[in-house]
């Protein structure tokens, strides 16, 4: 097979892990995955956590089906798919418990609800059951990539406009308080996250014309 | 029976799923193109959430807890399995989600194409996994309280996907900007329903 001779990060698969961080992004073009993404980009840090988290989950598994494409039954794949997410959120989840209890205890039923993430699902579906390990692999993490992105634009926003502090540090000097600047606690309110992702959308296809829906 | 109406109203609007907790967004925004449809998933939904949440409760409580599984012997008094649970919450869903569609198309063929290709994409759909997630962080009483979240959450997330398709309707005719068109313009148009939806979390039940 010629294939195999081809290099690691030829310019076919260097697209795979690049195309989802702006042309096809799962959040604001494929509209995958929104569900777990919103309720946790109140502030910058747990939206980090969920973005490594997915980065994990999404590569392994995109792997796993990957390496299992062949042996794995049509009929039964989504249930077998379901199982492997499941096997490594449960991972995930035990580590978080583990090692950052707080942030943990933040993200709380998001972290199981990242098996229902229709990202994963989607790659694994689209690419993963049709394609080699690593080019898998890489579709894997540009996805999760292009996922995390938008979660830390969004949280940033958030935590920037709703409580002053980015990564949990005060950003704006004390004395703006001072003359009367006011955190806008809407920020922080479920609605603000549509909104800020609304925008993103409209700036990102205002400079991408070609991403524009026509109704 | 007080308190189960309590538990009921506060789930529809108070803990939406769509606008407080953003579950079930990927069908909401891709379903919710006219009324029909959306109807038809929004039914399917609040069916499946009214099944699997009382389920999800009993295999919580008898097999995974902490503790749970002293009816079968004493010895089981420190046994947790609760680690396992996304597996096992997301396995029942899938079967329940088989079950009852077998059901429906033995009893009710009309109602069964209506809901067509919808029951088995529930599968996947983050607001049956969240209802069971948050039944199981909650933990409520007994199994009485949970059916009444379960139908609580599914009859909000019914309204909320009635309500935006009835919108989206509407929208097509208006002039909106190029870029904001489909999918931006549907995601202000959320933001700004749960806006209006905060108004009820004032109320105390």
């Amino acid at each position: 097979m010629s294939e195999e001779k081809e290099p690691l990060f030829s310019g076919k698969n260097i697209k795979l892990l690049t195309e989802p961080l702006n042309d096809s992004n799962p959040i604001t073009v494929q509209v995958l995955g929104i569900c777990s993404a919103l309720a946790i980009t109140v502030k910058v840090k747990p939206a980090f956590v969920m973005a490594v988290s997915v980065v994990f989950v999404m590569a392994v598994s995109n792997v796993v089906i990957s390496l299992l494409r062949k042996t794995v039954p049509p009929r039964i794949r989504i249930i077998v798919q379901l199982v492997v997410i499941a096997a490594m959120v449960i991972l995930v989840d035990q580590f978080l418990k583990a090692f950052l209890f707080d942030i943990s205890k933040q993200l709380s039923v998001f972290v199981g609800l990242i098996i229902t993430n229709c990202i994963i699902m989607g790659r694994l579906e689209a690419f993963a059951l049709s394609n080699k390990p690593w080019p898998a692999f890489l579709d894997g993490l540009g996805n999760a990539a292009g996922y995390g992105v938008i979660l830390i634009i969004v949280a940033f926003f958030r935590e920037f406009l709703g409580s002053g502090t980015i990564w949990g540090y005060q950003v704006i000097p004390e004395g703006f308080y001072n003359f009367g600047y006011e955190n806008n606690g809407f920020m922080i309110l479920p609605p603000m996250a549509l909104i800020v992702v609304g925008i993103i959308i409209w700036v990102q296809r205002a400079k991408n014309k070609k991403l524009v829906e026509s109704n | 029976m007080e308190n189960l109406v309590n538990i009921f109203v506060k789930s529809v609007f108070i803990d939406n799923m769509i606008f407080a907790y953003f579950l079930g967004m990927c069908s909401y925004l891709a379903v919710s193109k006219t009324v029909k449809t959306s109807t038809g998933l929004g039914i399917a939904v609040i069916f499946v959430l009214g099944i699997t949440v009382p389920v999800d409760y009993l295999i919580h409580n008898f097999l995974l807890k902490e503790g749970a599984l002293v009816w079968l012997s004493p010895k089981f008094a420190d046994v947790d399995l609760s680690f396992l649970s996304f597996i096992i919450f997301i396995a029942v869903i899938a079967s329940m989600v088989q079950l009852v569609e077998m059901i429906i198309e033995k009893f009710s063929p009309a109602l069964y194409n209506s809901l067509g290709i919808f029951l088995p994409l529930i599968a996947v759909n983050c607001a049956i996994l969240g209802g069971s997630l948050f039944m199981q962080e909650r933990e409520y009483n007994n199994i009485a309280e949970a059916t009444a979240f379960g139908l609580g959450s599914g009859l909000g997330w019914f309204l909320a996907i009635v309500g935006i398709a009835a919108i989206r309707e509407k929208i097509r005719y208006s002039n909106i900007p190029d870029p904001l068109k489909g999918l931006g313009i549907t995601f202000i148009i959320t933001g700004l329903m749960g806006m209006a939806f905060m108004g009820f979390m004032g109320i105390k039940l």
